[in-house]
Formats: structure tokens, sequence, C-alpha cells
């Protein structure tokens, strides 16, 4: 934790408790100030700021991220909420030198313009690639429709998640 | 659509490599303004006004400043004081500086609600969120306005004493006679329009980190589409010459037009002065939607006359543009482009730029054109309507060719207008039938100006004949794989081998912005002409290596050759090897400043279906046809396109600022600015139509910004031939809807 606005204050205020939680595997213990979001430990406590705040109020999708296993928009989820969670964000999605074939399936086709949503959309897709169903593009629309790009990127989106879930289908 | 196999005529243009920056958006790893970290970083917040019109009487921080954290706060008192008068000393527009400073803290009055009004630095953000409770200010409240018909009324509030009725510039555009042109038509159509105010609504929201060391060197980090504008506008704002800022760019989250002017930067710059510590700001989404952006509300009265025979003999328009608090409204542009998709001998155009009570507006992609192109081929679909022609022939037999003359005076250069209604005639969606009874069935056509500037570019040959490529502009839609596109295509290597970047002001020479779709025109040319500087070093490299004459010496398909020597052949990564044993590095340069952006021009066709109970539109299907000179990568000029539609969607059919009784933004979160989602939407096809530029090297024409022109008309136009009401004002939501087919 390099930033400052942790680490030097971290014990002065009394909004704070201990809380235990996981992401991407690694088990973190901090105090944390209870007025944070998700998001927010997310991004200025570990420093992983692949989700974004695009809003802070859960309209576009942009901090998107799993909490056990299931997507949630990270701005509105608070401290407390997070105690023992299992949280996954981008970040964590390819544990090695191979990219998850979200990832590649958004390279290939371009699945974003300014990039600023992808890491969200990519989320919010996980949950359809683990699914054993087979889904039409209606229905990934409908999962997707939590989240906005205003590149409007929406059409290559779809056919990138599309892309991911007919790869895996033909493994 | 152009064919995934790339343009014949071209090795790497018109292909569709991956994107270099892929691999960093997909793993959170691109760095965006928000997400900058600097040692010892603080936090600053901006307290903003709640009143949409107001005299700033006093301003009391002794309560705030004694917040435990809290380690400077400023207003805008604590700039260097500036005459309010436009200034041109650096490239681009002259701006006014009081004004332009009074934007990023209010001086003597707030002019809207959401404009700032002084700023907190803390180690914390709760901190300074808590200081800026504790601010007193003093305001007198004034009465508002926040409509342009409202705002030149007689008794209207005025914002600026120097704005009479709150008309800030009047210009004309006159072309021969339009009362001879109005006498020579068999048919008149005339009617008033009204747009309402919309926002870019790029998901980042701004943010920008300045760090000011005490031997007076400023560096600031941030998102823009033009980080030597950015560093320009700061320098003159603060007082501070250019030579001592520099602008980190860092990757944007979308700008639309939106991120070109400055908000943050000097208060970040100022705060860091003086605490001594870096300062990082970031707006929240209302604050986005409060004081950033918007494009202007209009009120517009457009009329055309036309022979029975279809041909346009005169066009008036009476565009009344808001501008928000501050002058500089789009509607000088939109004057320029309202009737330029035709050849029109009588043409005036009024253009006012009205200031009112709202934020100041900044350009929004094609600024200007969309609106007034609302107006004017809502009108050309009625004339059509009224001759009984069909809609796309009337706008063939009247369109503009090479040597048109517009209202602006300026004579056409090589265009391709007429080719894109063909192309959209042409197209299966226009020859099929409408899918149900139900089902509307709209065109309109859109031009934009398009602009260039200056632009550098710097190809530095590793060893290992990789090249890293460093451009000044930023990159918002693909500009960093085209610019590579073009050196590859030049040197006939392949696109993967080069790694492109943008880079910092200090770095790279001056580049204008990303702006007026001129990113790939300029960036892209600045790039050719890097890589031919690099060719011509390679040829002499070549030539030393193999001790030959260089006049016999060619590059070929990637491969250095001897003319008249078979066996003398190395590809460009054997000679790349060779360059420390022949006098080291090579590298090559480009600086220019090339005109000639080409224009561009689209047009669209949509079926709609009109839900007659609700009022809600569907869009079913949408086909957009656009002149792009030359595709240098079709994805990115598709990827445009359908960009573009689907703003133009979102603002035909839902999005604008509501304004209560206060004059302040009453829906300034995303759920409330409603933007098209995934399941808005139909797939939008774009079918790239290609007429060369001839004034770029591989006939490059900006792209990114014609295809916003015109869905709004197109929509409108679609909604009419489904229920059988012209729609004149936007947005056409389902009320707005409902209400025109009750008759109301
Ligand atoms: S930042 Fe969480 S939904 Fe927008
Ligand atoms: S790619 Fe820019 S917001 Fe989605």
């Amino acid at each position: 934790m390099d930033s400052h606005l942790t680490s030097d204050r971290v014990d002065m205020d009394d909004n704070e408790t201990t809380t235990k939680f996981i992401v991407n595997g690694r088990e973190y213990s901090l105090k944390i100030d209870n007025r944070y979001t998700l998001l927010d430990i997310l991004r200025d406590h570990l420093r992983l700021t692949g989700a974004k705040k695009g809003c802070d109020l859960g309209e576009c999708g942009a901090c998107t991220v799993l909490l056990d296993g299931k997507v949630v928009n990270s701005c509105q989820i608070l401290a407390a909420r997070i105690k023992d969670k299992d949280i996954r964000t981008v970040e964590g999605l390819s544990q090695s030198e191979t990219l998850h074939p979200l990832q590649l399936a958004f390279i290939e086709n371009d699945g974003g313009q300014c990039g600023y949503c992808t890491p969200g959309f990519i989320m919010a897709a996980y949950p359809l690639f683990e699914s054993e169903e087979e889904l039409s593009t209606e229905e990934i629309k409908l999962s997707l429709a939590g989240n906005l790009c205003r590149c409007n990127a929406y059409g290559s989106i779809i056919d990138s998640v599309a892309y991911a879930l007919e790869i895996k289908t033909n493994e | 659509m152009t064919t995934t196999k790339g343009n014949p005529r071209f090795s790497s243009v018109g292909t569709r490599p991956v994107r270099h920056d892929g691999y960093d958006k997909v793993t959170g790893k691109a760095l965006y303004g928000a997400d900058v970290e600097l040692p010892g970083l603080i936090h600053g917040k901006v307290l903003r006004s709640p009143h949409a019109h107001a005299r700033i009487i006093s301003i009391d921080i002794s309560e705030a400043v004694k917040v435990p954290e809290v380690q400077a706060i400023i207003t805008n008192q604590n700039f260097p004081a500036h005459k309010d008068e436009a200034v041109s000393e650096t490239p681009g527009p002259a701006i006014n500086l009081k004004q332009q400073t009074a934007n990023i803290l209010a001086g003597d009055k707030a002019l809207y609600k959401g404009h700032a009004i002084a700023a907190v630095a803390a180690s914390s953000l709760h901190a300074a969120e808590e200081a800026l409770a504790l601010i007193n200010v003093k305001y007198e409240v004034l009465p508002h306005t926040s409509t342009v018909e409202d705002a030149i009324q007689k008794d209207a509030p005025l914002l600026h004493e120097q704005y009479q009725n709150n008309i800030a510039s009047h210009d004309v555009l006159e072309l021969g006679d339009v009362e001879a042109g109005f006498a020579q038509a068999d048919l008149i159509v005339e009617r008033e329009f009204r747009t309402s105010t919309v926002h870019q609504g790029y998901i980042e929201p701004h943010s920008a980190t300045g760090w000011w060391t005490p031997n007076n060197k400023i560096s600031i980090w941030g998102s823009s589409q033009g980080h030597f504008q950015i560093r320009d506008r700061t320098s003159l704002v603060l007082g501070v010459p250019v030579s001592d800022i520099k602008v980190i760019p860092m990757e944007i989250g979308g700008g639309f037009g939106g991120k070109t002017t400055i908000y943050l930067e000097p208060i970040a710059a100022l705060l860091s002065k003086m605490t001594g510590h870096p300062v990082k700001i970031t707006m929240s989404r209302s604050e986005v939607l409060e004081a950033t952006g918007p494009t202007s509300g209009s009120y517009m009265k457009v009329k055309l006359g036309a022979t029975k025979e279809g041909k346009i003999t005169s066009a008036y328009a009476d565009l009344k543009f808001e501008a928000g608090a501050y002058p500089g409204s789009p509607v000088g542009a939109a004057s320029n482009c309202i009737f330029t998709p035709y050849d029109i001998e009588n043409i005036r155009i009024d253009g006012y730029d009205i200031v009112n009570n709202k934020p100041k507006t900044t350009a929004y992609r094609a600024p200007g054109a969309p609106i007034g192109s609302f107006a004017a081929e809502t009108l050309i679909d009625e004339l059509a309507e009224k001759i009984g022609m069909d809609p796309l022939d009337l706008r063939i037999i009247n369109g503009a060719k090479q040597g048109t003359t517009r209202a602006s005076g300026i004579s056409n250069p090589v265009i391709g207008g007429i080719e894109t209604f063909q192309a959209t005639k042409d197209h299966v969606h226009y020859q099929s039938k409408k899918p149900t009874p139900k089902t509307g069935r709209g065109v309109a056509a859109g031009f934009w100006i398009n602009g260039s500037g200056a632009a550098c570019a710097v190809a530095n040959v590793n060893f290992n004949g990789t090249i890293n490529l460093t451009i000044g502009s930023m990159d918002i839609g693909g500009l960093r794989p085209a610019a590579a596109q073009h050196v590859a295509e030049v040197l006939g290597i392949p696109v993967e081998s080069i790694n492109p970047q943008v880079g910092d002001t200090e770095t790279v020479g001056y580049t204008s912005m990303t702006g007026g779709s001129g990113g790939a025109f300029k960036t892209g040319w600045a790039s050719y002409e890097a890589a031919q500087d690099v060719k011509r070093q390679m040829l002499e490299r070549a030539a030393e290596v193999w001790e030959a004459s260089l006049d016999d010496i060619k590059l070929e398909n990637g491969f250095f050759i001897h003319s008249h020597d078979s066996e003398l052949k190395m590809s460009f990564k054997e000679l790349a090897g060779h360059l420390p044993d022949t006098g080291g590095p090579v590298v090559g340069r480009a600086n220019l400043d090339p005109r000639g952006p080409g224009s561009a021009f689209a047009t669209h066709v949509v079926d709609i279906e009109v839900d007659t109970e609700t009022g809600k539109v569907t869009i079913l299907r949408y086909t957009a046809a656009q002149d792009a000179g030359t595709a240098i990568h079709p994805s990115y000029v598709e990827g445009q396109i359908q960009g573009g539609v689907v703003q133009g969607i979102g603002w035909a059919l839902n999005e604008e600022y509501f304004m209560d009784e206060f004059g302040g933004m009453t829906n300034s979160s995303l759920l409330d600015y409603r933007m098209p989602t995934s399941l808005d939407l139909p797939m939008i096809e774009a079918l790239i139509v290609e007429v060369p530029n001839p004034l770029h090297p591989y006939g490059v024409r900006g792209v990114g910004e014609v295809p916003i022109v015109p869905p709004l008309a197109a929509i409108a136009n679609a909604i009419y031939d489904a229920i059988g009401v012209r729609m004149t004002e936007l947005p056409m939501n389902p009320a707005a809807v409902r209400k025109a087919i009750s008759g109301g």
C-alpha cells in the first residue's frame, strides 16, 4: 500500500474496522474506513485500478467485479459487506501469461474503443462464460444491459462475448 | 462493407490489425486520468454553485481551513487577473482569458448551477469534502434564463453587461439572393425547430493531477484530446510559460469533443504549488453533467424553396444556439454545414451565439452540425414528399459536387457526397420492402467540415528491426494502430513490429488536438513522413553496407535490394542489425502542418416502429453510408460510424437536460440522463464509401464526426413515414411522440 491516503492515516480514524477478504486469490486483512466502497478499496488501497469509477452510483457498470462469483457494481458495495468475501477483478482474470478467453476475444473482436468500459463488460460477461447454458445474442445483450459504453462499441462487445462462448464450446 | 482482405492498392493500409493497446485495456493495466498515483499525492475537491445565476458577495473560508488535513483553499482571486478580451497567443482559436479563468473558478458571478466557486486540497478526500461544506459563500441570487428563446427577450436577465439581449455575436453567411431564389420556387417549406441541450457523455469523468515543484516546473497528468492544448491554456490561465509545463497524457475514456478544454488542470496545479504535494482532482458524474460539456440547445427557423422538378432554388436559416455561460456555441460550424450537402445558389444563414445560465458549451462531435441538419434534412424530406419524389433522388439531383460553392464562399474540393446518396439508394436496406406496414423509413444526409493542424511524429528504429513510433496526437479511437499502419505501409514491415505510443509535451513536437476528425489525417501523415525519413536513412545505410551507389538501392516489400545485383538483398530487420556499425541509430522525424483533411459526407437510412400507445420509438434497422476517403483500418472507421450513429440516436430519442424552476439541471445522473444501452439498438451497418482525398498520401479523410449528423433527421423522417407527424423538437421521447400523435 503505497498510498499516502491509507498508510499514513490508517490508525487515526475511528470509522475504521479491520476486515478480512480475498481479492484475486490473495488474502487481505485491512483497517478500512467504513465509508469506503469496495471500488474505493480496490482502487485506492489495493491500487487495482482496472475497475473504473464512471458514476459511483451503480448506473454505468464500469466498476463491475465479482463478489463470491456474482456480478456487482463495486461502487455500491460498502466496506462492511466484503468481510470474508471472495472478490475477483479484471486483474485477476488471467493468472498466467495466457489471457482469459474473454480477454482474448475482446482483443480479437475489438470489443471497445476507448477501453474505459472494457474491464466492466468483461467482468459482467464472466458468469456467462462460466455458465453451461447456450446463450442467444439477446440473452447476452440482456446480461450486459447494466453496462454503458458511450463509444457505443456495443456491437463488437456482444460479438466479443459471443466469440468467447463459441471458443469455449468448440474446445 | 469493405472486405476484410484489405485494400488492393496497399499492403498494410486497409487491413485490420489488432490494437496495440488491446492487451492493456483488457487486463486493467491501461491507466486513465484518475488512475494516477504519485508519492505524497493529496486530493482536491471543488465547491460548486447551487444557483443558476448569482452574484458572489463573499467567500468565507475561515471555518473550512480549520478542518484537520486541509492544506489549501483557493478561489478565482488566486489566479492572475486577465483582461476581458479575446487573445490569440497560442495556436488554435482566440480565447478570452478572463472568461476562461472564470469558468474554472467563478469571478464575481456564478452563471450556472454547478459553476466552480472554490477548491480545497486535503490529505484525504473526506476531509476535502468536509471542508467544502464549511466554506461560507454569500450569494445574491439573480433571475436566470435557461433557453435561447428566453435569453433574448427584452426583460431577460443579462449574464454579461457587454452582451445586449445575451447575444454574444450574430454572423451572416450569404450566397446569391435568397429572395430572388424563393421567387423562383414553385414550392416553399418552412418550419421552426427546437433541440435540447445534450452532453457528450463519456464514461470517464474528468480528472487532473498537478504537481508544481519549487523550481516552478509544473507537471500535469490527465486525459484529454490534446495535451498540447491543455498545456497552452493552463499556461495562459496561470501566467506560466509553456516551457515550464509538461502535460503527460493518460489513456482517455471517451471525449467526443468534450475533453478539449481545461477545467481542473490549473486548479490542481495551483493547489499543488500552495501545498507542495501533487494534487489530484476527479469529478463526480453530476459534476461532469452540470459543469462540463454540453452542446447547445437551439431554436431554428428554416425555409427551403424548390421548383416542381425538385431543384432547390433558395435556402434560409435562422439559427439561435445556446452558448451556455460564456460565448462560444458551435453556431458558426452549424452555419457552415447546414446546407453543404447540396448545390444551392441562393443561401442566407443568420447565426446567433446566445449566452444563458447553463454550463459553457464545449465541442461535441461535429459541433453544431447535427442540430442544423435536423432542421434542414427534415425540410428536404418534406420537399420530396410534396413534390412526390424519392427523397434520395431529390438529394442526388441537388447534390454538391467538386467545385460547388458553399454558403461560406468556399469551393468544394474532391468530395463523395453524391456517392453516399447513391450507395444508400443501391443498398439492400433501401431497396428492401419495409418489414411491416407499421414500419417507418427515413433518410437524411450530413456534412462535416473536418479540421487539421500541426502534427509531429518520431520513429526510432531499434537494432532488431522494430520501430518505436511516438506520436503527438491523443489516441481516442484507434489512432496508434492507424499511425503504425502508415509506417508499415511505407517500410513494408509488419504493423506488429511497430510500437506506437503517444508522447508527452516534452518528448514530441507540438501537435494540435485530436479533434475535427483530423487525428488520423494529420498524425497518419506525420507518421508517413517519419517513415519516409527512416527509409531515406536506411537506404543510405544499405549503400554503406554494400559499398554500393545509393541510386542502385531500392526498398521493396520490406527488403532492400540492389537493382543490378540480385545477390544483394536484405530485410529491413537485417539492415537494422547493421546500424550499430554503420553510424548508430536511425531516427525518422516529421513535423508538419497539413491542410485539406477532406470533407466528410454521410447518408443514413433507418427503419423504426412507433408504439402509438406509449409513443416509444424502436430502431429496427440502421445503415450508415459514409465517404471515408481511404479507410486505413476499416474496423475503426466502422466503429466511429457506429459510435456516432448511436450518439445521434440517443440525442434524437432520449437525451436532454431537464432544468427546474430555479434553473438547475435536475437529471445529472446516468439513470436520469439516459444514454443508449445495448438493449436499445439493432446492429448498425456501416457502409464505407471510398472517394480518396487527393490531399493525403493515402487518401485519408476525417471520419469520426460526420456519422452523428444525419441520425436526428433520419429518425424524425422515419417517424413521419410511420405516423404522419413531423417531429420538430428534440428529443422525440415517448411523451413527445404521444403528444404529437394526439395533435398537441
Ligand atoms: S461506477 Fe459503479 S456503476 Fe458506475
Ligand atoms: S469503449 Fe469507450 S466507453 Fe466503451
